[in-house]
């Protein structure tokens, strides 16, 4: 039976892309880091590639199309998100960004956030801490001290000491993530439209 | 069943030529489509209101005021008028007013408006938008309701004594639709009176359309106007048609591509598949339009957009013909005959007087026995 739900999304364009290969890592490892503490984890990835189209649309029209919206509600319904970015730019990519504009100010109020993100060089590993950090601060996500960088060089040169770090490094990120998924009460389906505020409470001002 | 059409007023270039129609020649189609509409024998015609360009209908009460005084049987009707930055004070005046010189064929929608800066121009704050309208509202229906009104409240200055004239024609108030996209307060504002409930779901998938009715018919319900499925529900709809279907897609793709909203979106295919939009022949629209109530049941008023995206007046009444003799009678005849007895029609000035004597003649009797 599945206790939790952990929605994994990331931004890579390329197929296979290191960010893909990133965001799998940190999804195994916070699977592994829950079951150790008795919790059952189903894991839904969400691709963004797939959704760039209906990103753009989505901002124009306002509304998203059936495969974004149910895209949209895997992350609205987790209990724990991983967010996995390339750097472009200096900052995440814009495809990363839109998404998150769609998502709404307040889908992660309160969630258990890892966040991860991949370059060509270790230069633009400050991008957690001045660029994710800071948005996932701004919509009241709760996010692990450890944020997770790899470069090109920790996925295997030299003599292995960097992928060696880079596991420990996803390791220790999702075992601060998992308590805390743990910790929460299963959000499961949101309905706006179920519980209405009372209209006299609106007539008496809010 | 009502069916009728709703326009936005808006101003824009038909992208297949380039021309753009100055604000007079604007005003003048808004006229000449709502006279088209009661010649083909629609129930309905409703104006937008904005206060901004490329937007000319700014005055609804003058426009639909002169429409009354030129038609015998259209319902005038707003989409929308403005609770929020109109004072409602002179809601109440204008549109009583109307109503006398109508012979009460108005009622209006109300909404909140989504153009941010158009508050502020009238004295108020986007972000108070639904207290605005909660407020606004409950005193407007109080200035048709009293004759003399007493009033405090946040936004405006208080009344002493207050009556607002005319009163409103035989006594009764226009009858009021609530219009909202998203927002459950404004399906439970209109469930809490027992208003109707209006979706302009135009732009939005059905799905989400469903869920909104779905809310205002259990409120209604849960505040004892009667069964869920009595509820009063109005629904937008957007078409353009050709006797065969691939003439019309070809003939309105430049218009939907370039179209104000939702232009430079998502292709003519995917927004017709996941809106309302259905793009096609006749028959094709009424089968769409007949399904729209699998999804939120019987419902009594059915507006379509027609004048927009820079379509030509002479096309716009070519779709009116089409829709008055093709259309409108399939679907009153297979509402009608699915329409169970006990849901109502959409409430028209008569029946409201109507339901007001009754009721005035059920307390008369009720005070004669208890005496």
């Amino acid at each position: 039976m599945t206790d939790r739900t952990l929605a994994v999304v990331t931004a890579g364009l390329s197929q296979p892309s290191s960010t893909r290969l990133l965001a799998d890592q940190l999804a195994a490892a916070a699977d592994e880091a829950l079951r150790e503490i008795g919790v059952t984890t189903q894991v839904e990835i969400v691709e963004l590639r797939e959704h760039a189209h209906d990103l753009i649309d989505n901002l124009l029209t306002g509304f998203p199309s059936p495969a974004l919206g149910a895209a949209l509600d895997t992350v609205l319904g987790a209990d724990g998100l991983i967010a996995v970015t390339p750097v472009f730019t200096a900052s995440y990519s814009g495809l990363f960004k839109t998404f998150v504009d769609v998502l709404g100010p307040d889908a992660l109020t309160g969630m258990p956030v890892l966040i991860a993100a991949t370059a060509g060089t270790a230069r633009h590993s400050l991008i957690l801490d001045h660029a994710m950090r800071p948005l996932f601060s701004h919509l009241r996500a709760v996010v692990v001290p450890t944020g997770v960088f790899a470069a090109a060089d920790d996925w295997g040169s030299g003599d292995g000491t960097a992928t060696r770090a880079l596991a420990d490094r996803v390791k220790r990120a999702a075992g601060e993530l998992a308590p805390l998924i743990a910790a929460r009460e299963p959000r499961g389906p949101l309905d706006p439209f179920a519980v209405p505020i009372p209209f006299e409470q609106l007539l008496a001002g809010g | 069943m009502q069916v009728g059409i709703f326009s936005v007023g808006d101003v824009t270039t038909d992208p297949t030529n380039g021309r753009t129609p100055s604000e007079a020649e604007r005003i003048k189609a808004m006229v000449t489509i709502a006279l088209k509409a009661e010649e083909v024998g629609l129930d309905v015609f409703a104006t937008g209101e904005h206060h901004n360009p490329p937007f000319v209908p700014s005055s609804p009460t003058t426009m639909l005021g002169y429409l009354a005084a030129r038609t015998e049987r259209l319902i005038l009707s707003t989409a929308t008028t403005l609770i929020t930055t109109n004072d409602p004070v002179k809601i109440a005046e204008d549109y009583a007013m109307l109503q006398h010189l109508a012979g009460g064929r108005v009622d209006l929608m109300m909404g909140r408006g989504n153009t941010g800066p158009v508050y502020p121009w009238f004295g108020q704050d986007i972000r108070n938008g639904i207290p605005l309208a909660v407020e606004n509202y409950a005193l407007l229906r109080r200035l048709w309701r009293e004759d003399v009104v007493s009033w405090e409240g946040t936004f405006r200055t208080p009344l002493q004594s207050f009556t607002s004239v005319p009163r409103p024609l035989d006594g009764v108030a226009p009858f009021v639709w609530h219009g909202s996209i998203r927002s459950p307060e404004i399906a439970e504002q209109a469930a809490y009176y027992g208003d109707g409930f209006f979706h302009n779901n135009i732009f939005w998938p059905m799905e989400h359309t469903r869920q909104m009715v779905a809310l205002y018919r259990r409120r209604y319900e849960h505040y004892g106007h009667g069964q869920a499925d009595q509820a009063i529900v109005g629904l937008g709809g957007q078409v353009f048609m050709r006797k065969n279907s691939q003439d019309a897609v070809r003939e309105f793709r430049p218009y939907f591509d370039n179209a104000p909203v939702y232009g430079h979106g998502p292709s003519l295919e995917d927004f017709t598949e996941q809106t309302p939009l259905t793009v096609g022949s006749p028959q094709e629209v009424i089968e769409r339009t007949l399904a729209f109530r699998e999804e939120v049941g019987d419902y009594q008023r059915q507006l379509f957009l027609m004048d927009h995206a820079g379509l030509p007046l002479k096309t716009v009444l070519e779709q009116l013909d089409i829709l008055g003799e093709q259309v409108v009678p399939v679907l009153r005849k297979e509402f009608d005959a699915r329409r169970p007895a006990h849901v109502p029609e959409a409430p028209t000035h008569a029946s409201l007087v109507a339901a007001a004597s009754a009721t005035a003649s059920q307390g008369a009797t009720t005070g004669a026995l208890s005496r």
